[in-house]
C-alpha cells in the first residue's frame, strides 16, 4: 500500500507546485507585483501539503506496530491472553508470521488462523485509514495555504525559514547520534548489570563468559571480570604507541623540518597509501606474514612466542597508527611560528637543538593530544585485534602471551547464534559501554588540548 | 623613472667606509631568490660601537641584507649568495666559518618580540646552553642575570624569573629577546626593526638600550621610521629596488644627500 | 671572558653538535625508511600470495553428451533435464583419458580431480541449447582447488601420501595430463562472476562487490546530504552559544569514536529494535551513513571556510537573500573541497568490516543480492571469512580480494585528488 501512496503522494505534490506557481503568475500579471519568485509559491503550498501527510505517515510506522499488535492480544482467547509474557510474545511472533505468509508454527492454539487473519483486518483497515487521512489533512491545509497566496505574500521567507529549519535538524542529528549509541549501549549494559554485579565485571579477574544451557549446569553463571580484556588492551595498544609515537613523530619532524621537495613528495602518498589500508588487511598481514616471522624468530633465539601473541598484533597495530600520529604531529610541528625557528637559529642553534629545544616543547601539548587520540584509535580498533589476537581471556603482560581484547570479546559475543536477551550477548553491551565512555573521554581531552594548543599560535 | 635614476649611476654614493675598527664587510654581494635578484652588488662596511641603520622603502631588500649577514637566509631554500661578506678576517660564506659560529658571533633581534614558550630564565639562558658557554649553575645565573640587567629588563622580571617569557608586554619581550642576544656576547647585533610593533614608551625603552649596547657591539638596524634612524644611527644606508644608493653618516644622509633618490625619499615623496 | 674565550669554547663544542645533529637526522630517515619498507613488505605479501589467484587449473576435455546420461525418458523437460547425471558424462570422458585405471578406488580418486562446477557448467550449456544432447564436445573444465593448489606449487610433494589431500596416483595423472598438454592455467573468470561458495575454486567476490556498492550508495545517499546541510548551517548560520558549542564537541567526538560501537548501535536500533533483516545492506549503510555523517561535516566545513567572505559580500551586496547567497555562490565554490572529503571518507566506508559484522553481514551468502534488503556480503567482510577459511585455496583468494579492494580505494582516493587538483581554487 505504501508504493502506491508514496506514487499518489508525489504526483499531487507536483501538481500543487505547478498549480500553485501558475497562480502566483497570474497573481503578478494582475497586480504587477509579487514579492517573491513564482517557484517559491510552488515550493510553499506543496510543502504545506506534504509536510501533514508525512507527519500522519511518520506516526504510523511509530505506532502501528504496537497499536495492532495490542488490539490483537486483546482479541486473543483468555487462556492465552494470560499466558506469561515470555511465552504470550512467542505465540505473537507465531500469530505475525503466519500473517506475512512465512512459515510459522500454526499448531500453537486453535484459532491461531483466526488470529492472524484479525491481524491482517486490523492492518488494513488502519492502512485506510492513514491512506486517506494523510491525503485530506495535506489537501486540507494546502487550501489553507492556496488561499494565502497574495501578491505581498512573502514566500521566498516561508521556504527559507523552512530550509534553515531542515539544515538545523541536520545538524542536531549529531546529538541524536551519539544519544543513540549511549542510549542503546547503555540501556543492554544496564540489564547486564542486573544479573551481573557492576564491580565484578570492572574489577573480576577472570573471563569465561560461557553461559549453562541448561539451568543448574555446573558453572552456569559464567564468569565476567573483564580485567584481564582491559588489560590484554592495554598491553596491545601499548605496544603500538611504543612503535608508532616515535616513528610517526620522527617522520613527522624529519618531513616537515629536513626533507627536501623531493623526499616529501615521496613519502607523503606513501604515508597516505598506510593511512588508507582497510583495517582488514592489516589484520590479514599480521595473520599470514607477521605472526610467523615473529614465532619463527622466536624459536630461532630459543624464546616459545605464541602464534597469536601481543607483540605481534601490536606491532601491526603501530604501523597502522603511524600515519595518524605522523599528520597530526606534523598538523601540530607546521604550525609553530616560523619566528620561533629564526629566533633559534639566529642564536647558533643547530636544526637538531632548534628541533628538540624549542619546536618539540612548544609543540608538546599538541604532539600529546595527537598521541591519545592514536591512543584511542588503538583501543578501538577492532579487525587487527579479532583476526590476530588471541581468543581466551589470559590476564598477562608478557607481550609473548597471547592476549585477548575488549572488541575482540564483543565480536565473540555477538557473532554466531544466540539468544539476544542472555547475559553473554548483553555482557557485548556492557563491554562496548566501556569502550565507549573511555574512548570518548581519551577524544575528549586529546580534542581539548589540540584546540587550545591551536589558539595558542592563531 | 625611478629605474633610469638607478642606471645612470650604478655605483653606490657616499662613504661606504666606516671610520671605526671594521667588524663587518661586504663586497659585490648579490641576493637572488630563485631567478629574480633580490640585492645587486652591495658593498659596506659595519664598524664597532657605532648603529648603521638601513633605510628605504619595502620591498627595497634592507631585511634581506640583514639577513645575509648571519646567513639567516640558508634556511630559504630558493636563496643565493653571491659575493664575500667578511666577520673581521673571515668570509662567511666560504666555510671558513661555521654558521653555528657564525650566529654565535652576529646576534639577532626580529621585527616582532619572538620569545620562545619558555621562562623568561630559560630564553636568556638557551644561547649558552647550547653552545655550552658557562660550566656551572652558578656562571649560568650570573649571566642570565648580567644580560638581563644590560637589556635593561632586570628589574622588572626578577621575582618572575621562571614564569614564561611570552607573558610578558610586548616591549618587555623584546628586550628580552635582545638579552637573549646578548647573553652569549657576540660581536654583531642585527636588528630587524625592532620597534615596529612596539607603542611609543616601549619603543623609547628599546632606542636608548640600543644606545648603551652600541659602545660593546656593532648594530646593524633596518628601520622604516626615519626619525628613529636620525635619533639612534651613526651611519645610515639607503636600499632602493635591490640597490644600495647612498651610505654616509647619518647627519649627511639627512641633511645633505647625494642621489636625488635618497632625496626624494628624505623628503617624504617617495616610501 | 672575553670575546675570544667564546669563540673558542663553541669551537670546542662544534664536533660535538655536529655529530648529534648527524645522528638525529639520521634517526629522521631511519624513520621514514622504516615506514617506506613496511609498505613494501606488505605489498610484496599480498601480491606475491594473491597473484596466483587470477589464473586457474583447468582440464581439456572432450565431452559426449550423452542421451542415456542426461536425459533418458526423453522427456526434453528442462527440469528433467537440470536433474540429468552431468557428473557422469564427465567421469566417462575423464576415465577414457585412462584406460589402465580399472579399479574402484582409483577411479573414485580421478572423479576427485574436477571441480563440482565442472557439472555445472556442461549442465548450464546444455540447459542453453538443448540441441547439444547427443554431440561431442570440446571444453576446458574447472579443476578442484587441492589440483590447482599442485600446480601452483603449493603442495609438497615430498611429503607423505597420507599427509597430504592429494594421492599418489592423483599427482601421476595430473603429470600425465600435463605433458599431454590438456591442463592449462586459464584466467580464473570465476572469481568476478560468482558469489561466496565453499569450494574455493568455485569462490568469487561478485556478490560482495554488489553489496558494498550497494551499501555505499545508501551511505552517500543519506550521510552526503545531511552531512552538507549540517556543515552549511553550522558555518552560514549557527549562532554562538553553548548548544552549538555542544553539537561541535558531538560531531567532533563521533568522528573518533571506534567503528565497532557503531555496529551495536546498528544491532540494538535497526535490528534489534526496528526490526530490520540482519545481514542487508540496507543496515550496513545506515551504520555506515552515520558513521561517514561526521567526516562529511567535518571536510564540507573547512571547504566551506576557505570560501573568502568578499564572496559573501559580493553575493549580498546585490540583493541576494543570506540563503541565495550560499546556494548560488558559496555552496559551488565550496562543493569540489566538499566532494573530495566525502570521497574519501566514502573509502574509509568501503573498507570498513568491524560495524558490518556486528549486524550480521558475516553470514554465508552464495547468492548475488539484488536488492538493498537481501542478505549479502561486503568486500571487507569477504575478506575475512576467506581468511578465516581453513582450505587453502582461500588463502591466495583472500590475497586477491584484498587487491581488488585496495585497487578501488586506490581509484576512489585518485578521484579524490584529480577533483581536487581540477576544481579547487586557491584564494
Amino acid at each position: 500500500m505504501f508504493n502506491y501512496l508514496f506514487v499518489v503522494l508525489i504526483v499531487v505534490t507536483i501538481f500543487i507546485y505547478f498549480y500553485s506557481k501558475k497562480y502566483s503568475i497570474k497573481i503578478r500579471n494582475q497586480s504587477g507585483y509579487l514579492h517573491s519568485l513564482p517557484q517559491y509559491y510552488g515550493f510553499y503550498a506543496s510543502l504545506w501539503f506534504l509536510i501533514p501527510s508525512l507527519i500522519i505517515i511518520g506516526l504510523y510506522l511509530i505506532f502501528a506496530e504496537s497499536f495492532v499488535t495490542s488490539t490483537l492480544i486483546k482479541s486473543l482467547p483468555n487462556n492465552i491472553k494470560n499466558l506469561p509474557v515470555n511465552e504470550l510474545n512467542l505465540v505473537v511472533n507465531d500469530i505475525k508470521n503466519l500473517a506475512v505468509g512465512n512459515i510459522a508454527n500454526s499448531s500453537s492454539f486453535t484459532g491461531i488462523n483466526e488470529a492472524a487473519n484479525f491481524y491482517n483486518e486490523q492492518y488494513e483497515l488502519i492502512d485506510k485509514v492513514v491512506f486517506y487521512s494523510s491525503l485530506i489533512m495535506g489537501l486540507l491545509t494546502f487550501t489553507y495555504a492556496y488561499k494565502t497566496i497574495s501578491s505581498s505574500y512573502r514566500a521566498r521567507n516561508f521556504i527559507e525559514s523552512a530550509i534553515h529549519i531542515l539544515l538545523f535538524g541536520s545538524a542536531v542529528i549529531a546529538i541524536f547520534v551519539t544519544a543513540g549509541i549511549l542510549l542503546s549501549v547503555l540501556f543492554e549494559a544496564l540489564r547486564f548489570f542486573d544479573v551481573i554485579n557492576f564491580s565484578e565485571f570492572l574489577f573480576g579477574l577472570s573471563w569465561s563468559p560461557q553461559m549453562a544451557i541448561r539451568e543448574g549446569q555446573v558453572g552456569s553463571s559464567g564468569l565476567f571480570g573483564a580485567v584481564p580484556l582491559f588489560a590484554g588492551t592495554i598491553l596491545i595498544s601499548l605496544i603500538a604507541l611504543i612503535l608508532a609515537v616515535p616513528i610517526g613523530l620522527l617522520t613527522a619532524i624529519y618531513l616537515s623540518e629536513y626533507a627536501d621537495t623531493k623526499v616529501r613528495a615521496i613519502t607523503k602518498p606513501i604515508l597516505e597509501i598506510l593511512s588508507g589500508i582497510p583495517t582488514v588487511v592489516y589484520g590479514f598481514f599480521a595473520v599470514i606474514t607477521v605472526a610467523p616471522f615473529i614465532r619463527n624468530t622466536g624459536s630461532f633465539l630459543g624464546l616459545d612466542i605464541a602464534s597469536e601473541s601481543a607483540l605481534g598484533v601490536g606491532l601491526v597495530m603501530g604501523i597502522m597508527i603511524i600515519p595518524l600520529v605522523s599528520s597530526l604531529s606534523d598538523d601540530v610541528i607546521s604550525s609553530v611560528p616560523q619566528s620561533m625557528r629564526e629566533g633559534s637559529y639566529g642564536l647558533g642553534a643547530t636544526k637538531s637543538e632548534t628541533i628538540k629545544k624549542v619546536i618539540l616543547p612548544a609543540a608538546l601539548p599538541g604532539i600529546i593530544g595527537g598521541i591519545l587520540l592514536a591512543a584511542s584509535r588503538a583501543i578501538g580498533e577492532t579487525m587487527i585485534v579479532v583476526m590476530a589476537a588471541g581468543l581466551s581471556a589470559k590476564l598477562s603482560f608478557n607481550p609473548i602471551d597471547a592476549v585477548t581484547t575488549v572488541t575482540v570479546q564483543i565480536v565473540t559475543l555477538l557473532t554466531g547464534d544466540q539468544e539476544f536477551d542472555s547475559p553473554k550477548t548483553l555482557a557485548a553491551f556492557a563491554l562496548g559501554l566501556t569502550l565507549f565512555v573511555f574512548t570518548l573521554f581519551l577524544n575528549f581531552i586529546a580534542l581539548k588540548i589540540v584546540r587550545k594548543y591551536r589558539e595558542q599560535y592563531e | 623613472m625611478v629605474i633610469d635614476m638607478i642606471n645612470d649611476d650604478f655605483k653606490t654614493l657616499g662613504n661606504t667606509e666606516t671610520s671605526n675598527k671594521v667588524v663587518m664587510s661586504v663586497k659585490n654581494c648579490n641576493v637572488f631568490y630563485g631567478d629574480n635578484q633580490a640585492l645587486n652588488d652591495i658593498n659596506i662596511e659595519v664598524g664597532r660601537s657605532e648603529v648603521l641603520a638601513l633605510i628605504g622603502p619595502s620591498g627595497c631588500g634592507k631585511s634581506t641584507f640583514l639577513r645575509c649577514l648571519n646567513r639567516l637566509n640558508d634556511t630559504i631554500d630558493s636563496c643565493r649568495v653571491s659575493g664575500k661578506i667578511h666577520l673581521e678576517e673571515e668570509d662567511i660564506y666560504s666555510g671558513e666559518i661555521d654558521v653555528v659560529m657564525l650566529r654565535a658571533r652576529v646576534g639577532m633581534v626580529f621585527q616582532k618580540p619572538n620569545p620562545f614558550p619558555k621562562s623568561i630564565y630559560d630564553n636568556v639562558a638557551y644561547g649558552p646552553k647550547i653552545h655550552g658557554i658557562t660550566t656551572s649553575k652558578e656562571e649560568l645565573d650570573e649571566l642570565v642575570e648580567v644580560s638581563l640587567e644590560k637589556a635593561g629588563l632586570l628589574d622588572e622580571v626578577k621575582d618572575r624569573l621562571h614564569t614564561p617569557g611570552t607573558a610578558l608586554s610586548g616591549g618587555q619581550q623584546q628586550r628580552l629577546c635582545i638579552a637573549r642576544a646578548i647573553a652569549i656576547k657576540p660581536d654583531v647585533i642585527l636588528m630587524d626593526e625592532p620597534c615596529s610593533a612596539l607603542d611609543p614608551i616601549a619603543t623609547e625603552k628599546i632606542e636608548d638600550l640600543i644606545n648603551e649596547l652600541k659602545e660593546n657591539y656593532a648594530i646593524v638596524m633596518v628601520t622604516h621610521s626615519m626619525s628613529q634612524a636620525a635619533r639612534v644611527s651613526q651611519r645610515a644606508a639607503y636600499f632602493h629596488l635591490g640597490n644600495l644608493i647612498e651610505v654616509n653618516d647619518t647627519e649627511k644622509i639627512f641633511n645633505d644627500p647625494e642621489h636625488e633618490l635618497t632625496k626624494n625619499y628624505i623628503s617624504g615623496r617617495t616610501g | 671572558m672575553s670575546n675570544t674565550s667564546i669563540t673558542e669554547i663553541v669551537n670546542k663544542n662544534l664536533q660535538t653538535r655536529y655529530k648529534k645533529e648527524a645522528r638525529f637526522r639520521r634517526y629522521g630517515q631511519l624513520s621514514i625508511f622504516i615506514a617506506v619498507t613496511f609498505l613494501f613488505i606488505f605489498f610484496t605479501s599480498i601480491i606475491s600470495k594473491g597473484y596466483s589467484a587470477f589464473y586457474q587449473a583447468e582440464i581439456f576435455l572432450k565431452i559426449e553428451l550423452q542421451q542415456e546420461f542426461i536425459d533418458p525418458d526423453n522427456t526434453n523437460d528442462l527440469e528433467e533435464i537440470r536433474y540429468g547425471d552431468f557428473d557422469g558424462i564427465i567421469n566417462e570422458s575423464l576415465y577414457s583419458l585412462f584406460p589402465e585405471i580399472t579399479k574402484r578406488s582409483d577411479k573414485r580418486e580421478l572423479r576427485d580431480l574436477m571441480s563440482s562446477g565442472a557439472s555445472i557448467k556442461i549442465q548450464q550449456l546444455v540447459l542453453e541449447d538443448l540441441s547439444l544432447i547427443g554431440k561431442t564436445i570440446n571444453i576446458w573444465l574447472p579443476l578442484d582447488d587441492e589440483v590447482d593448489m599442485l600446480i601452483k606449487g603449493n603442495i609438497d610433494v615430498n611429503l607423505p601420501e597420507q599427509s597430504r589431500r592429494i594421492s599418489d596416483l592423483q599427482i601421476s595423472s595430473i603429470e600425465t595430463l600435463q605433458t599431454q598438454g590438456l591442463i592449462k592455467n586459464k584466467f580464473n573468470k570465476t572469481l568476478f562472476v560468482s558469489g561466496d561458495s565453499r569450494e574455493s575454486e568455485q569462490a568469487g567476490i561478485l556478490g560482495a562487490l554488489v553489496g558494498s556498492a550497494l551499501m555505499l550508495t545508501i551511505t552517500f545517499l543519506i550521510a552526503f546530504p545531511l552531512g552538507v546541510s549540517a556543515a552549511i548551517y553550522l558555518e552560514e548560520f549557527a549562532p554562538k552559544n553553548r548548544f552549538i558549542d555542544f553539537i561541535e564537541v558531538n560531531i567532533n567526538n563521533l568522528a573518533a569514536v571506534p567503528s565497532i560501537i557503531y555496529g551495536l548501535l546498528g544491532l540494538a536500533v535497526f535490528i534489534n529494535y526496528a526490526g530490520m533483516p540482519r545481514s542487508a545492506p540496507l543496515v550496513g549503510g545506515l551504520v555506515l551513513a552515520l558513521m561517514t555523517f561526521p567526516v562529511i561535516i567535518i571536510a564540507a566545513r573547512a571547504s566551506l571556510q576557505s570560501v573568502p567572505p568578499s564572496i559573501r559580500d559580493a553575493a549580498l551586496g546585490v540583493g541576494a537573500s543570506k540563503m541565495q547567497s550560499i546556494f548560488d555562490h558559496i555552496l559551488p565554490l565550496a562543493l569540489p573541497g566538499i566532494l573530495t572529503g566525502s570521497i574519501i571518507g566514502m573509502a574509509r566506508a568501503l573498507g570498513e568490516s568491524a560495524p558490518l559484522i556486528m549486524i550480521g553481514m558475516v553470514a554465508f551468502v552464495v547468492d548475488i543480492p539484488t536488492s538493498p534488503l537481501d542478505s549479502s556480503a561486503a568486500l571487507p567482510v569477504q575478506v575475512y571469512l576467506w581468511a578465516d577459511s581453513p582450505e587453502r585455496g582461500f588463502a591466495e583468494k583472500t590475497s586477491a580480494a584484498i587487491m581488488v579492494l585496495l585497487m578501488f580505494l586506490l581509484l576512489m582516493n585518485s578521484l579524490a585528488i584529480w577533483l581536487r587538483n581540477k576544481y579547487e581554487i586557491k584564494w
